[in-house]
């Protein structure tokens, strides 16, 4: 099942697209991943009998897609995996569903996340933990667990999730599977459910470099609608070059510091080396402010968090309570709505931001931004990419670190100083430890995807890691 | 360090009612974090501009007309999902 796009078109040219989607849904049907919240069956299949009786073209047409529960589906529901959505139907599409359809691409079902896609490692759901399929006592990753579960147990092909600090790359390193973090600006935001606007960012995951660039072509692109959309017309897919002659490496000694599991390090220094061997060079780089990233970035993104979250008072949609006064109905209403990881982001947010804290919190973290910022663009005056590990080890056990924030915090350290540079990012599969998948990160500069996507489809062209599958799926 | 009275204070700010149990569950782990935070004490940023945003675009205006491309609701649309309505409006509690 674990087809790629051009397989995926032979087999709807010779047969249909029903069968092909009809398929995936009876897979997701028997599945014990619980990646998905919501199947859309229905209108799926209706959807494939459009395409096959009106020969529909397009780059994805016939293809299913899985879409992470906090992107606007028109006519289907859409959670953000919180009690406080239960049963939001949202009457509008977000851009890239738009663009999505346009390309002939079933939507196949809304999947599972931390909630409002503050975590990492889809525990924090309302409907429950999704399940690493190489390993089902072990977490996918975070936010974004059920978009990248599902495609590495091949319940759909690619599909959708969003990157505030690494949300789609965690979960594509934990699960083996590719996942792509674009330059802030590139994908529009119209119709993602707000976390932290300055930081996030939709991204594509599938089982290859060459899939995700084609779903990555598909999505991309203006849109007036979302303000900080970046007016450029790119082919991506003509990126994918087998050829890194010449490529400058930096390898930031700080990404490989205290905390990073030794197989981790060993398998990221031997993708390098492979790639050296194929004609790039490495050196080393500093990157002085790393240390400092994850603390101005939990500071930011709680902060945009808690005014986001404001919207959520029962009013225009979602949960409502016993009506009482004005205030207690709105605070209780979002008391019951709300889980216990984004209450606490919603309060931590809300003090950062209060009177006589502004300074301390919120304005420090924003001049430390800057100098994470400078960082990068030091860095890249003498190298092309970033090299590092995009998870420090590889996927904890379920239950492990949930109810200890501070120690899940942590394991975003690889991946939070990318979106506070809004440089772009991709995590591809690199090696094994004890039978589970490790991840590297490839940074490139503000809008050259080019890039990474070239130094990553060259890896994948010579090395077989992005080829295994998880037994037992 | 937050105390139980800062994160009374807080709650309300957020609307958030807090029980008993949370401000007894949350109170240590909202200082752990804290005392992370404070990390940044040590960063020299004397003399460093704020990154509000990462890219260097000035405000987007449009003209203030409802547009289908703007992404404008329709009223239907608009109270489709909303618990309670009267007349066409969102129907809100009292203010007192």
């Amino acid at each position: 099942m674990w087809a790629s796009i051009n397989e995926l078109k032979e087999r709807i040219h010779a047969g249909s697209s029903e069968e092909v989607v009809a398929e995936y849904l009876e897979r997701i049907g028997r599945s014990k991943l619980n990646a998905f919240i919501f199947t859309a069956g229905d209108s799926a299949l209706s959807r494939t009998k459009e395409i096959d009786a009106n020969d529909i073209e397009g780059p994805l047409a016939g293809i299913p897609v899985a879409i992470k529960d906090n992107i606007s589906t028109k006519g289907i529901q859409t959670t953000c995996a919180s009690n406080i959505l239960k049963g939001y139907v949202p009457p509008y599409d977000a851009h890239v569903i738009e663009r999505l359809k346009d390309a002939g691409a079933v939507i196949i079902g809304k999947t599972n996340m931390d909630e409002f896609a503050m975590g990492t490692s889809t525990e924090t759901s309302f409907y429950g933990a999704t399940k690493n399929p190489w390993d089902m006592e072990r977490v996918p990753g975070g936010s974004s667990g059920g978009s990248a579960a599902a495609v590495a147990g091949g319940e759909v092909p690619i599909s959708l999730g969003s990157d505030t600090g690494g949300s789609v790359r965690c979960p594509a390193s934990f699960c083996g599977v590719v996942g792509l973090k674009p330059t802030y600006g590139v994908i529009s935001r119209y119709g993602l459910i707000a976390y932290a606007n300055s930081l996030e960012q939709i991204g594509p995951f599938a089982t290859s470099v060459r899939d995700v660039a084609t779903l990555f072509d598909v999505v991309a692109g203006y849109d007036p609608r979302d303000s900080t959309s970046v007016d450029k017309e790119v082919n991506y897919s003509s990126y994918l070059e087998n050829n890194v002659k010449g490529l400058r490496i930096g390898v930031p000694e700080e990404y490989f510091g205290e905390g990073t599991d030794e197989r981790v390090e060993k398998a990221v220094r031997d993708s390098i080396n492979t790639l050296e061997e194929l004609g790039a060079k490495s050196t080393t780089v500093k990157m002085p402010h790393t240390k400092y990233a994850l603390a101005a970035y939990y500071i930011i993104a709680m902060s945009e968090a808690s005014s986001n979250l404001a919207r959520f008072d029962g009013m225009r949609y979602g949960l409502r309570t016993e009506d009482s006064d004005w205030h207690t109905t709105f605070s209780q209403v979002r008391a019951a709505g709300f889980g216990d990881e984004v209450k606490r982001r919603i309060l931590l947010g809300t003090y950062a931001l209060s009177a006589g804290y502004h300074d301390k919190y919120y304005l420090k973290a924003l001049k430390v931004r800057t100098l994470i910022k400078q960082d990068f663009e030091l860095a890249f005056k003498d190298v092309d990419v970033l090299i590092t590990p995009t998870m420090p080890y590889p996927a904890f056990r379920l239950g492990e670190k949930v109810d200890d924030p501070l120690s899940l915090y942590l394991a975003d350290v690889d991946t939070v100083p990318i979106n506070l540079a809004g440089v772009p990012s991709i995590s591809v599969p690199c090696g094994f430890s004890d039978g589970l998948p490790i991840g590297m990160q490839i940074i490139g500069k503000h809008f050259d995807e080019a890039a990474i996507l070239r130094a990553a489809y060259t890896f994948e062209e010579n090395t077989d890691f992005h080829t295994k599958r998880p037994e037992g799926m | 360090m937050i105390t139980r009275k800062d994160l009374e204070h807080i709650g309300w700010l957020s609307r958030l009612e807090l029980s008993e149990m949370d401000i007894e569950k949350y109170t240590p782990k909202l200082n752990s974090v804290l005392d992370y935070f404070s990390e940044l004490d040590e960063v020299d940023t004397e003399g460093v501009e704020p990154t509000y945003h990462v890219l260097a675009l000035s405000n987007v205006f449009r003209e203030d007309e409802v547009s289908e491309q703007g992404g404008s609701l329709t009223q239907d649309e608009a109270l489709s999902n909303a618990p309670k309505t009267q007349d066409g409006f969102f129907k809100a509690p009292r203010m007192m």
